[in-house]
């Protein structure tokens, strides 16, 4: 071979080993909350001799950048590395699944409560001699099992309908409305809630708005909304009617079968959804949360049903047109005659677990950085702000709660006189229980599906899968 | 030179023996060991025996999932192969700008699955949008959905097959052909088909073995709505592996039947396609 040729080849070849070593280290990347099967990784190869790196799945995908900005600061004070993944929305338990087996398995991860527990029961080191839980305002919220305390929940949120105040008072200010009421806070049942959106929907053009409610997401993975969120109420009130238990998560666990007694109900407000739309029912199947969220903020609709996490969804859409102050709560009425005193569905479904699978040292790193997020002043400070928590905590003073505007109404709903209606669905009997029902519901907006077909599916995969585990 | 070779056989084989028996000879064994247990991480696993496999048949989503797949490998297979034919034959004709449209055509197999699955997703569902539904409307609309996607993304590279096929036919055959009077179909059937059949062998082979183990696109395209009524076979033992606890087993056993199928297939039509072959 000629030199030059000989020289090309040779450069070539260390061009390629060159590119083999670049991709094997980390880059960061940043996603947005997409439906994509994507990761969010922020990695720092380099720890410090006697440091532990500790490893964090996040489960949140709507604050996994806050999460990047907390682990620098806290690298800065205690030169400890924290690794945050965030998994994609809906695959938390599989990504667990993959990472927990590997030798750099998460330290600190999160299980959705009794139920989620059950699956990871070998993984989660017995917290009750922690710093964390000793601050716990309730004792009685934390995951237990026997004498030992497995989970410990860092967050209270609430859901409901979020509405904005501003097209609900344009609403009210018609002179031909159809209701008596004259704003949105007298909306106490589900008959003149249904009065007043459907009254709406035939003044869309004058209110300005495509529809009264956003999109009902039925895409893969978006519809926990429906399956799980709204489902809620239906199971709450039935189990709330087994007298010997006392919680309905409690009650729920104990169910080998469930009636579905409330099915109507939940089909008065679930087609209220559908018919009372900015988009048309056909069309739910291809729409993602972020899409009713989007439809929210730029003013496209009136109500969307979600919980206080969305205030940073609804903020950093392109041209939002929510105010803070506009933007406000009311609970989902299902057309029970308890609705007038019936609160937001307030609860959590976010527990810390540590993983007792590493080594001490790694524990222990882990749970300094939870008590460093939870008690020292920076952390509060990011809790509160940022990352929009209401901790359950009792290092949080009266005035150190969070600033977004649904977590503030959420508060206001907390103290006012009616009922919170508590998270039943940590009861719900697994995933596939969730996305059997999801599925019949994408069926039956899709209209090949008739409702008591969805009902015999709900009951017959409760009882499946009850069964099954 | 033989002695050469001898010696140095092994040490040429071994870089990609090993990376043969790591990524592919373990993991199967492991899995068909894994298949007859009960087991939640890779780790820790109970021996059942045949329990898993007496559970998939029970599972009505696993035979809708054959069928939907048997289905749909048998169009795919036919419509692939239809058309990447007749397109070697067009483009084997001397046109003009007949390179151009080779690389035209064979673009889309570049793209990879997942992104795919969601491009055309968005197509699909757009062109939709005009009739107010959605892919998710019926599973009719997702299978064929699939089939325009993997006719769109295999036919490129079936056809460049063929093209090399068709090319190998001694010219002189087609000329003495063309003396003795036969008519351009009689020369297709008579002797470009028998003298392509070696690629036929293989675009068959690789259409059917592609479409029994479609799993990306159908993913991204429909991720099995509605109800699962578009999952596919690879997407039904991911379904199984994931969506509940105490499963795992039972989706392992699946994909080893899975194995058992996608092999038997493939050998039976290599075989069968393989006898036809005809010397030149």
């Amino acid at each position: 071979m000629k030199t030059s040729k000989k020289i090309i080849a040779v450069f070539l070849t260390l061009v390629m080993l060159g590119s083999i070593t670049a991709c094997s280290s980390q880059t960061n990347s940043g996603t947005t909350g997409t439906t994509t099967a994507a990761k969010t990784e922020t990695d720092d190869t380099t720890v410090a001799a006697g440091t532990e790196e500790i490893y964090f799945l996040n489960f949140k995908p709507e604050i996994a950048e806050v999460y990047e900005k907390i682990a620098s600061d806290y690298k800065a004070e205690t030169g400890v590395t924290v690794k945050v993944v965030t998994a994609a929305s809906n695959t938390y338990e599989s990504t667990l699944r993959a990472e927990i087996t590997k030798k750099d398995a998460p330290t600190i991860f999160q299980i959705n409560g009794p139920v989620g527990y059950q699956n990871w029961t070998e993984y989660c080191a017995d917290l009750k001699d922690t710093e964390l839980y000793s601050h716990l305002s309730d004792k009685s919220l934390a995951v237990t099992s026997g004498d030992g305390v497995y989970g410990i929940p860092y967050v209270v949120e609430g859901y409901g309908i979020i509405y904005n105040n501003a097209v609900m008072d344009k609403y009210f200010a018609l002179s031909d409305k159809a209701v008596d009421i004259s704003s949105a806070d007298k909306i106490t049942d589900f008959a003149t809630l249904k009065a007043v959106v459907e009254d709406m929907t035939l003044h869309k053009e004058e209110l300005g708005i495509e529809g009264v409610f956003a999109a009902t997401s039925m895409g893969a993975g978006e519809q926990w909304r429906w399956q799980t969120h709204l489902a809620n109420l239906p199971f709450y009130y039935e189990f709330k009617e087994a007298a010997s238990y006392d919680s309905t998560i409690l009650a729920g666990l104990a169910a080998e079968e469930v009636e579905f007694k409330y099915a109507e109900n939940y089909k008065n407000t679930f087609d209220l959804y559908i018919n009372n739309s900015c988009v048309e029912k056909g069309l739910l199947g291809s729409k993602s949360v972020d899409d009713s969220m989007a439809d929210f903020a730029l003013g496209k609709c009136a109500m969307v049903q979600n919980g206080n996490w969305a205030w940073a969804q609804i903020s950093q859409v392109d041209g939002n047109t929510v105010l803070e102050e506009d933007i406000k709560f009311m609970p989902i009425y299902t057309g029970m005659p308890e609705d007038s005193k019936q609160g937001l569905c307030i609860g959590t479904e976010n527990y810390f677990a540590i993983n007792n699978a590493v080594s001490e040292e790694k524990q222990q790193a882990s749970m300094d950085f939870l008590n460093w997020l939870f008690t020292s002043e920076t952390g509060k400070a990011y809790v509160i702000n940022e990352l929009g928590f209401i901790a359950p905590f009792d290092t949080f003073e009266e005035d150190e709660k969070p600033a977004d505007p649904l977590a503030r109404e959420v508060l206001a709903w907390m103290e006012k006189d009616t009922t919170a209606v508590e998270w039943t669905f940590a009861s719900f009997p697994s995933e596939e229980f969730k996305n059997y029902f999801g599925d019949a519901l994408l069926e039956y907006v899709q209209g090949s599906m008739e409702w008591d077909e969805v009902v015999t599916i709900v009951k017959d995969s409760w009882k499946a899968e009850k069964t099954a585990n | 030179m033989q002695k050469n070779y001898k010696k140095w056989f092994p040490i040429f084989v071994l870089p990609t023996l090993i990376a043969f028996v790591i990524a592919f000879l373990i993991p199967f064994v492991m899995g068909v060991y894994l298949s007859f247990t009960n087991f939640t991480t890779i780790t820790n696993a109970r021996w059942v025996g045949f329990d898993n496999y007496v559970k998939i048949f029970a599972n009505k989503e696993f035979i809708n999932a054959l069928l939907f797949t048997a289905k749909f490998a048998i169009v795919a297979v036919v419509t692939i192969n239809v058309f990447a034919l007749s397109l070697a034959l067009l483009l084997t004709k001397g046109l003009k700008g007949t390179n151009f449209f080779r690389t035209v055509f064979f673009m889309p197999n570049l793209i990879g699955g997942i992104v795919l699955g969601y491009i055309w997703q968005l197509i699909l569902n757009g062109i939709l949008y005009k009739f107010n539904v959605t892919l998710t409307y019926s599973e009719k609309y997702g299978f064929w959905g699939l089939v325009i996607l993997m006719n769109w993304q295999l036919i490129g590279y079936m056809m460049i097959i063929y093209i090399a096929g068709i090319q190998n036919i001694p010219g002189d055959l087609i000329e003495a052909a063309r003396i003795d009077g036969a008519t351009s179909s009689q020369i297709v059937r008579k002797i470009t088909l028998p003298m392509i059949m070696p690629s036929i062998t293989i675009c068959m082979f690789l259409t059917l073995s592609n479409s029994f183990k479609l799993f990306d696109q159908n993913l991204a395209l429909t991720a099995g709505a509605p109800s699962k009524k578009t999952a596919m076979l690879a997407l039904d033992i991911y379904n199984t592996f994931y969506g509940r606890q105490g499963y795992e087993g039972v989706g392992q056993a699946k994909a080893v039947l899975f194995f058992i199928m996608v092999a038997v297939l493939s050998l039976t039509q290599l075989w069968f396609t393989r006898k036809r072959e005809v010397e030149s």
